[in-house]
């Protein structure tokens, strides 16, 4: 076993000091890698991004669930209590009194609300739901319209099931472009590995005609191809990173002028070892298929 | 340890490099084969190195039959074979140590020893102080030297090389054939492919003689050496 470990030490140290001793072309391969790995992370995290931010600023995702103009106290406590056990997500009582007093602070209202002989708003919960789908929606909207004293359940539903199909079509979008630039990175390394089995063929010759099986010759040129992926899905994540934080000050302003908060999402631990580790295995894989081809010359 | 039954080899463009060769060498022996250019006997030890296969014969190689041999099979068949190429084959962009080193770590000696047991050869061959000349900086006898330590250094019972005195003067020669008796003296087979005259003067070797690719003779160690120019007429193939 420590002979096992021992081999696998040498060929890691070989394979850093085989990218070490062409920083330039290291670097552009990595920059290549990064910027294939970028482009795709970036459009999910835009996406993620503009779900959260749309469903922030536009409040889509809420429903809102407006009592009859008779609905006692005690009603009130019983549509609460059914929307605590229902675990539906978060939610809020609006009384009429607070809605009257939003509508007459809106623009032009003021007026027209003084002119009203009494309050004609009902009392309200608004619904935040954890699973923001357009089926889940429907349904937490019809169940909430069957409930007693419920007059009207709000839910802008085509809007939400247009946001939804976007999104969709975004995701795929984005998905297609990854498996694009996951293909492009393994081409890369498959190239790289191709030139670095060239570069070292004196090496290899004289290795195989001392005695060396396949694994010691391929090992060094699939961590070779691996920390290449892992450092160009880095590299990546620096460039997801440094855009996010560049993004982030217009963004929230953005969404302060449209009435909300909004603050931009960076790569997240688990983004961030996806990257990485997605990167290492496409490129242990271009790797493994390069040294395939181009061992065999070497019998 | 060799032995070679009715062996041919036959290149693709039709050239016939060995006829039914049949020989045995035993353990602890030391044998040159010898002929003129193109004699065969670069392609006798590319056979028993496995870097080719013979097209028809059989060719047992520290017990194991070459011909049924795995492609897996053979790099374990190499390392415990010593090579000496007459082109040394080292690796100039690393320096002395680093060439020797360099079966240790296909085996997967740990690295103190490795490093121990890479200058124990260095020092058998004279090379201790030029550790860390790079190949480049060494004398043909000297890098001819560092092959042999490379060769050795696994602790090989068996010793080939092939040609490994060509273009290298007479003193250096000396030095290089005196290494192969010193192991041969230790209880090394060693198997020494030459044309160089030289070679066969001084001792009493056994010589296989190869001409055209057909085992011409075969001296028995410890009968007179033939003649450099001349063919043999001792021991007699099988």
């Amino acid at each position: 076993m420590s002979i096992w470990f021992g081999q696998h030490r040498a060929a890691l140290v070989d394979a850093v000091r085989r990218l070490a001793s062409s920083p330039l072309n290291s670097a552009l391969s990595l920059l290549v890698i990064g910027i294939a790995l970028a482009l795709p992370a970036a459009g999910w995290l835009a996406i993620d991004n503009l779900r959260a931010a749309v469903g922030n600023v536009a409040q889509i995702q809420q429903i809102s669930v407006f009592l009859t103009t008779d609905a006692s106290a005690r009603d009130i406590a019983d549509i609460e209590k059914r929307l605590r056990s229902s675990g539906i997500g978060r939610f809020r009582f609006v009384p009429r009194d607070e809605a009257l007093k939003h509508l007459q602070a809106r623009e032009g209202m003021a007026d027209l609300v003084a002119g009203l002989p009494r309050n004609p708003l009902p009392d309200a919960f608004v619904v935040d739901a954890e699973n923001a789908t357009p089926v889940a929606l429907e349904e937490a909207a019809r169940t909430f319209a069957d409930w007693p004293k419920v007059e009207h359940v709000q839910l802008d539903s085509a809007w939400v099931r247009r946001f939804d199909a976007f999104l969709r079509i975004a995701r795929l979008a984005v998905g297609l472009l990854g498996a694009l630039f996951a293909a492009g990175l393994a081409a890369i390394t498959f190239n790289t590995i191709r030139l670095q089995i060239l570069a070292h063929a004196a090496e290899i010759e004289v290795a195989r005609l001392i005695g060396a099986g396949d694994d010691f010759v391929r090992r060094p040129f699939q961590y070779y191809g691996a920390l290449q992926g892992m450092l160009g899905g880095l590299l990546a994540v620096g460039m997801v990173a440094g855009g996010g934080a560049l993004l982030a000050g217009p963004a929230g302003e953005l969404a302060t002028l449209y009435g909300g908060s909004f603050a931009l999402r960076g790569p997240s631990p688990l983004e961030i070892g996806a990257l990485a580790g997605g990167g290492a295995l496409l490129g242990w894989l271009g790797a493994q298929v390069s040294v395939a081809l181009h061992l065999r010359r070497f019998g | 340890m060799i032995t070679a039954s009715a062996v041919c080899k036959r290149y693709a463009e039709g050239r016939e490099a060995l006829k039914d060769v049949s020989f045995d060498i035993a353990d602890g022996d030391f044998a040159y084969i010898t002929g003129r250019s193109g004699a065969g006997k670069t392609t006798l030890f590319r056979l028993f190195a496995a870097i080719e296969r013979p097209s028809s014969g059989g060719i047992v190689v520290n017990g194991q039959n070459l011909a049924a041999l795995g492609r897996k099979a053979v790099p374990y068949l190499r390392r415990n074979i010593g090579l000496v190429f007459q082109d040394q084959k080292l690796l100039f962009d690393r320096n002395a140590l680093a060439n020797v080193l360099l079966p240790l770590s296909i085996v997967g000696l740990p690295a103190r020893e490795a490093e121990r047991r890479a200058l124990a050869a260095l020092d058998k061959v004279g090379l201790l102080d030029r550790a860390k000349a790079m190949p480049v900086a060494l004398s043909g006898g000297e890098q001819q030297r560092l092959a042999i330590a490379r060769a050795v250094v696994n602790r090989p019972s068996l010793l080939l090389a092939d040609e490994p005195t060509a273009n290298l003067d007479t003193d250096s020669a000396t030095d290089i054939l005196g290494i192969f008796r010193a192991f041969h003296q230790v209880g090394v087979t060693v198997v020494v492919a030459t044309h160089d005259p030289q070679a066969l003067a001084d001792v009493k070797p056994r010589v296989l003689r190869l001409d055209s690719g057909r085992l011409l003779s075969d001296s028995p160690l410890g009968a007179a050496p033939p003649s450099a120019g001349g063919l043999a007429t001792g021991g007699a193939a099988r």
